[in-house]
């Protein structure tokens, strides 16, 4: 048996026979991006390749000076005796799964990354990817997680911010910066009901407008909380801002607040409860354990390996099956 | 359910009171009287009894989804709480949108009840029916009733409050038809929410609810400027026994004890002394083992009230009094509205004649000023009393915990740093989290565990403390965790006594943790010795 295509490494990935590293923690001359969140975008790699919708926020990430390819879906770059192609993998605007085939044995291996099966009105849905070697992400790999269908979230999130604004309070939604902000922008836009204006953190709004430069259809946003003209301004709005946030000093700009996290790990209610949140939002940007079984399924792969970490519960589950899975890392034959 | 369920999800979803009482108000509302009175039930701590055990549910769900035990397991272990892994499982693995159950709160009790009685087969097939029908908010209140384990996260006062929102009957007046024994029928509800002057005669074992004191904190002179001039203040010891209250009515007599049980049965020898007080006569007091005019150890008390009758080798070994501070009802009238110093007196008209053992009256501490009065706290323990009680001379006797007329001034707690060496996750809210730890102190060069204890800590605390244990865990026992003895804590608790049951030969009394002692290295903690020096006598 040959040694295997792509081994961890680097903090990420690393496919040593084309000469390039996936998701890398660690300076690198090449990284392969599959999405543009910060632990999979480090600074200082010689060169970023990625899906084009997300250049623009990997390029942010990078850093001012960095040399970013954008690939367009499906597109192949061949490195050394490997071809290389991004596909959807629907976790945020240009996330994808990163396919790699030797060309010398014919072996298909893709790497998921973040993913999900659910609706995102900001960027492609997943496309399954038939290959030899299914690497998947396993962030939710529990039977207890199932998502409910995001219109009914945010259904849900309307109807809490229009009793919240009714009390003349402003309704905050913890979310993460880039991803999630945008995305419940992008379920609001377009909906006539909204109870009040959208006001922003700083840290969503650098990449709202990104995504707006994109193309990407958001909800309108009043501006900054900062540049707000009163408290008053901000009763009855909705504010997004990143966990953060919370207890700072920013948050005392806001007046009386109701606040929620829109988060799979909502879905526990002792995580909900502990956190202190007035209301858990059950939207998360990743696979849920139904979609986690589907997609694994429809790669049509003989090997699962998971990755980054998470894995053992579903790797051991799928062990149990019959089936060659394991994390990424850990020894064969376990 | 539905409409019980939505209640649960709105308490749950809210830190505000406001909110919380809104929505029991509007469900008090809504519901038919059947429905109410078992909400009522549930909502004020109440428990059915237990139908099936976590064992079997945990077997069944293993059994329907196909999975493996490690892993319905591995799930209660992110989960914290089964009910809830049950209900996540069950929504996540199977197809299509649950049908739903149209069946009342009541209902489902009903439903319930002969199921505790069936083979293992009945109770499997209706369980799992159930489990298909129910969306999975329904199927984990209907877990927690299954395990006898469903509590709501709200507190009695709240739910008068939303009782007395919804009728307009007074709070106090909704208090009082809540104490007691009662059983949750339509008929019981109908009482609860009826016009007060329409409401229907109390049974004579009905008592009123507690006036309770609270907390004196702070040096003699702060004390001195908050509460006045002396004068003012009627001083009593704190007694270590359990809050009581003693009524006699209709030719019987009834003893509640402060968790409004009925223990009449646990103390004949305070019954038959009670046979003397006139009818319509209502009083407060503390339940003491009492041997020779002075209390004996808590301890001994415990074993009175840990039997459901007592015997007469009991009764001679654990003599108890009935400690009279205070008087509610005097000829069949509430009197409750009467100035302390009124009530005092007809109390000491009515009892100080008796001149019975099993009645003391709670002496009026003498004390010139503040000062005096402090000297007399500081020589509190050497009498086996827990402090001093501060009580306004010209207050009425109120209900719940109102500030300002009844303080209790309490002994400074006794202190010891130990070192955490185990730990486990709690429940509820805390069951993600390892919230409930176990101290040792050093015998040798071994520490020897010596208290347990879950409160004090904040929130962030605890996070910290979390993480800083998982990752120095260096053993487990199912999900108690040995961790590396580093950190110091200074546990302060309340009382101290010999033990044979606990290793450490002592056991002690409401232990808590008052400080994170990150400035102490685990080698400065305490010694057994130290500790034993705190035991008196």
């Amino acid at each position: 048996m040959t040694a295997e295509l792509l081994t961890v490494g680097a903090g990420g990935l690393v496919c040593a026979r084309a000469g390039v590293h996936v998701d890398p923690a660690e300076a690198v001359p090449r990284a392969l991006i599959t999405h543009a969140h910060a632990d999979h975008v480090r600074p200082d790699a010689g060169e970023y390749w990625c899906a084009a919708p997300g250049a623009a926020l990997v390029a942010r990430r990078a850093g001012a000076g960095a040399t970013v390819h954008a690939v367009a879906y499906g597109e192949e770059v061949v490195f050394g005796d490997v071809k290389a192609s991004w596909h959807p993998a629907g976790h945020m605007l240009g996330s994808a799964q990163i396919r790699l085939e030797d060309t010398v044995s014919g072996e298909v291996w893709v790497v998921a990354g973040d993913y999900k099966r659910a609706s995102d009105p900001t960027c492609r849905g997943f496309e399954p990817v038939r290959c030899d070697v299914f690497v998947s992400e396993a962030t939710f790999g529990l039977p207890i997680y199932r998502w409910p269908d995001p219109i009914d979230v945010i259904d849900e999130l309307v109807g809490w911010w229009r009793v919240g604004a009714a009390a003349g309070r402003c309704s905050v939604v913890f979310a993460y910066a880039v991803g999630k902000s945008q995305r419940i922008l992008g379920h609001l836009a377009g909906r006539g009901d909204l109870p009040g204006p959208v006001w922003l953190h700083g840290a969503p709004a650098v990449f709202c407008e990104l995504y707006r430069e994109a193309g990407v259809a958001l909800a309108e946003t009043a501006g900054l909380v900062v540049d707000a003209p009163s408290k008053k301004a901000l009763r009855g709005a909705l504010v997004l801002a990143p966990l953060s946030a919370q207890g700072t000093a920013w948050m005392k700009r806001l007046g009386p607040v109701q606040t929620a996290f829109a988060s799979g790990w909502m879905r526990i209610r002792g995580t909900r409860r502990r956190k202190g949140y007035d209301r858990g939002l059950l939207l998360s940007d990743h696979a849920d354990w139904p979609a986690l079984l589907c997609t694994i399924d429809e790669s049509g792969a003989g090997r699962v390996r998971f990755w980054p970490g998470h894995g053992e519960a579903l790797a051991r589950h799928l062990r149990g099956q019959g089936r060659d899975a394991r994390v990424m890392g850990a020894e064969a034959g376990r | 359910m539905r409409r019980f369920s939505q209640l649960y999800a709105r308490l749950d979803a809210t830190r505000s009171t406001i909110a919380k009482v809104a929505a029991m108000a509007e469900y008090f509302a809504e519901a038919p009287a059947t429905d109410a009175a078992w909400a009522v039930y549930f909502l004020t701590g109440r428990r059915l009894k237990r139908v099936i055990g976590p064992m079997a549910l945990r077997r069944w769900v293993a059994e329907a989804t196909g999975f493996d035990d490690w892993l319905v397991e591995e799930c209660h272990a992110t989960v914290g709480d089964l009910a809830e892994t049950i209900a996540l499982i069950v929504d996540t693995t199977r197809d299509g949108m649950p049908d739903g159950i149209e069946r009342s709160l009541s209902a489902w009790v009903e439903a319930l009840r002969p199921l505790r009685d069936a083979d293992e087969a009945t109770q499997r097939a209706a369980v799992l029916g159930w489990w298909r029908a129910l969306p999975a908010d329904e199927l984990f209140l209907l877990d927690k009733l299954l395990t006898g384990a469903l509590r709501v996260g709200v507190s009695r006062k709240l739910v008068v409050r939303a009782l007395s929102k919804h009728t307009g009957v007074p709070e106090d007046v909704m208090m009082h038809r809540l104490t007691g024994r009662w059983s949750p029928t339509a008929s019981f509800f109908a009482g609860l929410v009826a016009p007060v002057d329409a409401g229907a005669e109390a049974p004579p074992s009905k008592l009123y609810p507690y006036f309770l004191a609270t907390p004196l904190e702070g040096s003699v002179e702060e004390i001195a400027a908050q509460l006045g001039a002396r004068d003012d203040w009627q001083l009593e010891w704190k007694w270590d026994g359990i809050r009581g209250q003693l009524i006699r009515r209709a030719g019987e007599v009834f003893v509640w004890s402060r968790g409004e049980e009925l223990v009449t049965e646990r103390f004949p020898d305070v019954v038959e002394a009670a046979a003397g007080l006139p009818d319509g006569t209502v009083l407060d007091g503390e339940l003491l083992a009492w041997r020779d005019g002075a209390p004996l150890p808590f301890a001994q008390l415990q074993r009175r009230l840990n039997r459901k009758t007592v015997g007469k080798k009991l009764r001679a070994e654990v003599p108890v009094a009935f400690m009279v501070y205070d008087m509610l009802e005097d000829g069949g009238e509430d009197i409750r509205g009467l100035p302390l110093s009124e009530r005092r007196a007809r109390l000491e008209a009515l009892v100080a004649p008796l001149d019975h053992p099993r009645f003391p009256i709670s002496p009026v501490v003498a004390a010139r000023d503040w000062a005096a009065a402090g000297e007399r706290r500081e020589a509190a323990r050497d009498r086996g009393v827990e402090g001093l009680m501060v009580k306004r001379l010209d207050s009425p006797y109120r209900t719940g915990r109102p500030r300002g007329d009844w303080w209790k001034w309490k002994l400074d707690p006794l202190t010891v740093d130990a070192v955490l060496i185990y730990a486990q996750p709690g429940s509820g809210r805390r069951a993600t989290l390892l919230t409930d730890y176990t101290f040792g102190v050093w015998r040798g060069d071994e520490l020897v565990p010596f208290a347990k204890a879950y409160s004090g800590l904040s929130d962030d605390e605890i996070a910290t403390l979390d993480r800083w244990l998982r990752s120095h865990t260096v053993q487990k026992f199912g999900p108690v965790r040995q961790v590396e003895p580093m950190q110091v804590f200074e546990i302060a608790f309340e009382g101290i006594r010999r033990s044979t049951r606990h290793k450490s030969g002592v056991a002690v009394r409401f232990p808590r943790m008052v400080r994170w002692r990150t400035d102490k290295a685990p080698g400065e903690a305490d010694t057994l010795a130290m500790v034993e020096g705190l035991i008196e006598g």
